[in-house]
Formats: structure tokens, C-alpha cells, sequence
């Protein structure tokens, strides 16, 4: 048997003899590498996590016509939606403003795509359905109050081109709209049907568009669409970009003084564990000195332990990390997280460290031993 | 024969207590010798500062030529290790090692363990067949023996035993002192410390210690049990 072997013999046997000691610093390493890896995770996949919940908040960034361009063209919108990332674009709606008439009353329609415009604005409210036909409209609470509509009325809108005479069409009312701000008094149609109606199709005043990115990658995207398409001004909406970047700091905040905590309070257990071993284990440490043991020896033996304490807690606790982390995001944010590999190297690297760190003390009281008065029993 | 312990008005003080008082004593290279005394009387005192485990307070203590009253804690372990085999009587043996990974602990901190002289040590002290056991499954004459082996591993200059009979019936009592005799035979230096009148007697001589004083230190007064 060398050396290694001899080393090895002891650090597994004296760990196994004490194993009921060893349990509870054990559990408490367990319960910091679940809470390392399950924070981890968490906290690595909070950007995007929150950046789908965010997404109820609206658009993140929207197209207006640039410089002498009037409109956006839909050439220039679809170079635009080729330049955004497929994975990361929750919704891109173009926006026209148009004014037709009900009653000989104006109002302003907005010509959408309905199917974007229910991505870009989860917090557009419909009582009734939205649109699923170009003669169906939604109309805004403030309009249908003033004019008495339900979602199945029918409605005639007139539109009045600059030139040639006016045109009228009748649409049904899929449902009431409510957002809390200016589009409560509009209409909101199909852009086909508005661009039907008005007999000019192609062009939109805006875009909105809804991305699951955080604030520096919108404003790059930004800024990229800028440098390729002239005619396109781009702009970031900065105040859902500020709240997104506040809260999503707030939250890793959170997960990391959680960590934190949690980290300080698996030292501290593994600490008296370890004291408690090194005290029991005063004689043996006394006997074993008195052999011709060195200082290095016994601390390296107690390191072992400490070693393989934290290996067998990292690898058990990433497992439980791990059904941790997809129960914290299952009940918090309703989806899976995904588990970046490195994090398993984190959680060794953490439990090592704080295992070791709680090592420290009561190791060194066991180098000090003196073999002397430890074989006497004091 | 030459002088392998020297002690030279060795006295050691703990706060108030006196433990020992201006020892001087000699110990020849081969000779077996037996410390006696009372309860309190130092004896183990003196094994601890001749084991290395404890500095005196005042005095010069040489072993094997090389002084070591005022050598640091690093430099006596290593004289533990190389030139000093314990004997305790509380055997004082690692409860999860089996018995040839006793005696192979004392080959590992000293160099490297070796399996087969383990095991002939243990052979030597009639154990050959108890070398896979636990110290708990051997009896307390058989952990004595385990013990003697272990001191015995890395071949020192100086064995020391603390009352190696103190936890033995007769019959234990006898196979140890049977090794003790051919430890002897073969050239060993044997200190026993002991309250035992009959241990004592089979060494060549005695040195009797009361209050932390030397006060005999002579061949017993029986003739040797060979």
C-alpha cells in the first residue's frame, strides 16, 4: 500500500466511522450547492425568464420614418424584421393612423396586424373577441361608451381620400378595446381592410416591436437597423428598457444576497460539525502526532475530509439544485429554466470554498494539539 | 557501551507543581531499565520530556548523541519519529484501522508503508493471524501486542513503555514482558515506566522516582526473571 492509498484508507475510513458527526455537515452543504445551483440557475436565466413577462409591459422598440420619408415601406419594414434576431422577436406590428368617419363623426383608426398587435400589446383588453376576419374591428372604450357599441354590432365607416369620393363599408364589432391610454379612442382594424378601404396599401406611419432582449442588445439592434435602412429611425423605448433593467437587477440581487446567506449559514454548521469531529478526535490526532506526525500531515488529513465533505455535497446538492431550480421557475415564472453546465463547476468551486474556509478553524486547533496532554485525555 | 540517553538536572515546572527536580541520570545503549514510583511521584513526566513530547523547563537532555532539551516542536517530531518507539497503556490504537494499518500509520508518517514488514512486525509478536482485525475485536493482550509492533515498525533507538502491563491480566502480562525480554536479548533499549514492582524486576535496572526526585536507581533487588 504507498502512501496515497494509506492517505486515502484513512481520510474515507475516519469519515465513515463518523458519518452521524459528518451528516449534518454534510445536509448543510447540500442544502448550500442546492441553493447555489438552483439561485444559479435562476439567476443566469432571470434576463430571460423576465424577458417574456416583461413583454406584457408592450413594445420595446419602435420604427418611425426617418429624415424626408414619410412612411415606412413594407420593403423597408420586412429589411427591418430580417435584422432582428428570430429567437428573441416576441411581435413586429406596422402602424397606421388613418381618419375615417362614423355618423359624420372622425376618429382615428389604427390599421394593425392583429395577430402582432396581440404580442406587442398583451396589455390591450378586449371584451368580446379580436378581429379574425378584415370585417371585423375592435372599438376603443371611450367611442363605444359615446356611441353605445357592443362587441357584435355592426358599424359603417366612411373614409375620405384626398382625391375621388368617399367610400363606406360596413364592419362588425369583435370586441370592446380598453388599454388605459389614447388607443381607448380609436378604432383598431385589419391594416388590409384599412388599406382596402383608403384603395392605397403598403404604407405604415410606425412599427412596433416587441423583443425578449435586454436594454444594451436592443440598443444595438437599434442601432444597426439605423446604420442598414436610412429611411427607418429606430427607437428604443427607455422607459420600459429603465424598468426592465431596475427590476431584473433587483431580482439578481435578491438571488445573490439569498445565496449569500444561505452560503454563511452552511459554513457555520460546517464549521461546528468539523469542531465537533476535531474534538472528539483529540487523542487520535495526540496518538498520530506522537508518531512523528507532522503539522502538514494532520491538516492535510482533515483538508481530505473536508474535500471530499464538499465533492459528495456539491454533487448531491446539484442534483437537488437542480430539481430546485425548475420548481422555483416552474411556480414563479411558469417555465422550465435551462441549466448552464459551468454552474456545476460553480457549485464545486463554491462548496470547496466554504467547506474549506469552515475547515480553517477547527483545523488549526488540530494541528495544535499536543500530544502529550491529548493522550492523557485533557 | 555508550551513553544513548543523558539527562542532565532535568527539572520541569508546571505553573506551581514541580514535577521533576534536577534529574541527572545516564541510560546505556542496550540496557533495560525500569521507572518506578507513586502516583504523582513524575515518572510519566520523564517519559514525556525523554519521548520527546515535552520540553523541560530546565536542564540538557541528550539523546543518541544529539541534544534535544531545546530543540522546537518540528525538529521533536521528527526525533519521535525516527528514534522513538511508544508504548502506552492505553495501547492508544486508531479504531478504523485494521491491525497491519496500525502499525503501517507509524511506517507512514515515517517513510513508506510497507505492507509486508507490517505484517512480519505483527508475526514477531505472534499477531500474524490478527492482521485484518479491528482493534476492537482483539483482546487487550493482543492491542498491547499490536501496540509493542507498531513502536517497534521503524526500528528506533529508544523504546519507552508507559505502564505497557498496567491494562493486562498475568497472562497478557507475561507474553509482553516474554517480547520485552527478547527485545533485550536483541540489543534494544527499553525504558518501562511503571508502579509494578513485579514489571520492574525484570529489568537490569531500576530508577525510583517520589516527589519529582530521584531517589534509587540501582539493579533490583531480585535477581532477573529471565
Amino acid at each position: 500500500m504507498n502512501r496515497r492509498k494509506m492517505y486515502a484508507k484513512m481520510v474515507f475510513c475516519s469519515m465513515l466511522r463518523r458519518r452521524s458527526r459528518l451528516a449534518l455537515a454534510l445536509t448543510a452543504v447540500i442544502i448550500g450547492a442546492t441553493v447555489v445551483l438552483g439561485m444559479g440557475a435562476v439567476y443566469f436565466d432571470i434576463p430571460r425568464q423576465m424577458g417574456r413577462e416583461f413583454r406584457s409591459y408592450g413594445a420595446n422598440l419602435v420604427l418611425v420614418p426617418a429624415g424626408a420619408n414619410a412612411a415606412l415601406s413594407p420593403r423597408e419594414l420586412r429589411k427591418a424584421e430580417e435584422l432582428l434576431p428570430a429567437d428573441k422577436l416576441v411581435g413586429m406590428t406596422p402602424l397606421r393612423y388613418e381618419t375615417l368617419y362614423y355618423s359624420k363623426q372622425g376618429l382615428t383608426a389604427l390599421g394593425v396586424d392583429m395577430d402582432a398587435a396581440r404580442k406587442t400589446g398583451p396589455y390591450r383588453q378586449v371584451h368580446g373577441a379580436w378581429p379574425e376576419a378584415d370585417n371585423q374591428v375592435l372599438v376603443g372604450t371611450d367611442i363605444a361608451e359615446n356611441a353605445r357599441l357592443y362587441a357584435g354590432t355592426s358599424i359603417v365607416l366612411e373614409a375620405v381620400p384626398p382625391r375621388g369620393r368617399r367610400i363606406k363599408k360596413e364592419f362588425t364589432v369583435s370586441g370592446i378595446l380598453r388599454t388605459g391610454g389614447p388607443e381607448d379612442a380609436f378604432v383598431l382594424m385589419p391594416a388590409r381592410a384599412l388599406e382596402a378601404l383608403l384603395g392605397s396599401p403598403g404604407r405604415a406611419d410606425a412599427a412596433e416591436i416587441s423583443l425578449a432582449a435586454d436594454s444594451g442588445e436592443i440598443t444595438r439592434l437599434a442601432e444597426q437597423i439605423r446604420d442598414e435602412i436610412p429611411g427607418i429611425a429606430p427607437r428604443p423605448v427607455k422607459r420600459i428598457m429603465r424598468s426592465e433593467a431596475t427590476v431584473l437587477n433587483k431580482l439578481r440581487i435578491l438571488v445573490c444576497l439569498v445565496t449569500v446567506v444561505v452560503l454563511l449559514l452552511t459554513m457555520v454548521c460546517v464549521g461546528t460539525g468539523m469542531m465537533t469531529v476535531v474534538m472528539e478526535r483529540r487523542k487520535e490526532i495526540g496518538l498520530k502526532k506522537a508518531l512523528g506526525a507532522e503539522k502538514r500531515s494532520i491538516i492535510g488529513e482533515f483538508a481530505g475530509e473536508g474535500v471530499v465533505l464538499a465533492c459528495a455535497g456539491a454533487l448531491l446538492g446539484s442534483c437537488t439544485g437542480y430539481v430546485f431550480a425548475q420548481v422555483v421557475s416552474m411556480s414563479v415564472f411558469g417555465r422550465e429554466v435551462s441549466l448552464p453546465v459551468f454552474l456545476v463547476g460553480l457549485t464545486l468551486c463554491a462548496s470547496l470554498l466554504v467547506t474549506l474556509t469552515a475547515s480553517f478553524f477547527p483545523v488549526s486547533r488540530a494541528a495544535e494539539v499536543e500530544p502529550a496532554t491529548a493522550l492523557r485525555g485533557e | 557501551m555508550k551513553n544513548i540517553l543523558e539527562l542532565h538536572d532535568v527539572s520541569m515546572v508546571y505553573g506551581s507543581v514541580t514535577a521533576l527536580r534536577n534529574i541527572t541520570l545516564s541510560i546505556r545503549q542496550g540496557e533495560w531499565t525500569a521507572i518506578m514510583g507513586s502516583s504523582g511521584s513524575g515518572k510519566t513526566t520523564l517519559m514525556n520530556v525523554v519521548g520527546c513530547m515535552n520540553k523541560p523547563t530546565h536542564g540538557t537532555v541528550i539523546l543518541d548523541g544529539e541534544k534535544i532539551s531545546r530543540l522546537n516542536a518540528k525538529e521533536l517530531t521528527a526525533i519521535r519519529r525516527d528514534r522513538i518507539g511508544l508504548i502506552f497503556q492505553e495501547f492508544h490504537l486508531i479504531s478504523y484501522l485494521t491491525a497491519v494499518e496500525n502499525v503501517m500509520l507509524a511506517q507512514y508518517y515515517h517513510s513508506m508503508a510497507d505492507e509486508e514488514e507490517a505484517l512480519q512486525a505483527l508475526e514477531r509478536v505472534g499477531l500474524g493471524h490478527r492482521a485484518g482485525h479491528l482493534p476492537r475485536q482483539l483482546s487487550g493482550g493482543e492491542q498491547q501486542r499490536l501496540c509493542i509492533a507498531r513502536a517497534l515498525i521503524n526500528h528506533p533507538k529508544l523504546i519507552l513503555a508507559d505502564e505497557p502491563t498496567g491494562n493486562l491480566d498475568e497472562s497478557n502480562q507475561a507474553a509482553v514482558l516474554e517480547i520485552f525480554h527478547k527485545l533485550h536479548d536483541a540489543g534494544s533499549t527499553i525504558i518501562v515506566v511503571t508502579h509494578s514492582p513485579e514489571v520492574a524486576e525484570h529489568a537490569e535496572r531500576i530508577v525510583q522516582l517520589e516527589f519529582g526526585r530521584m531517589v534509587r536507581d540501582g539493579a533490583p533487588a531480585r535477581p532477573m526473571v529471565a
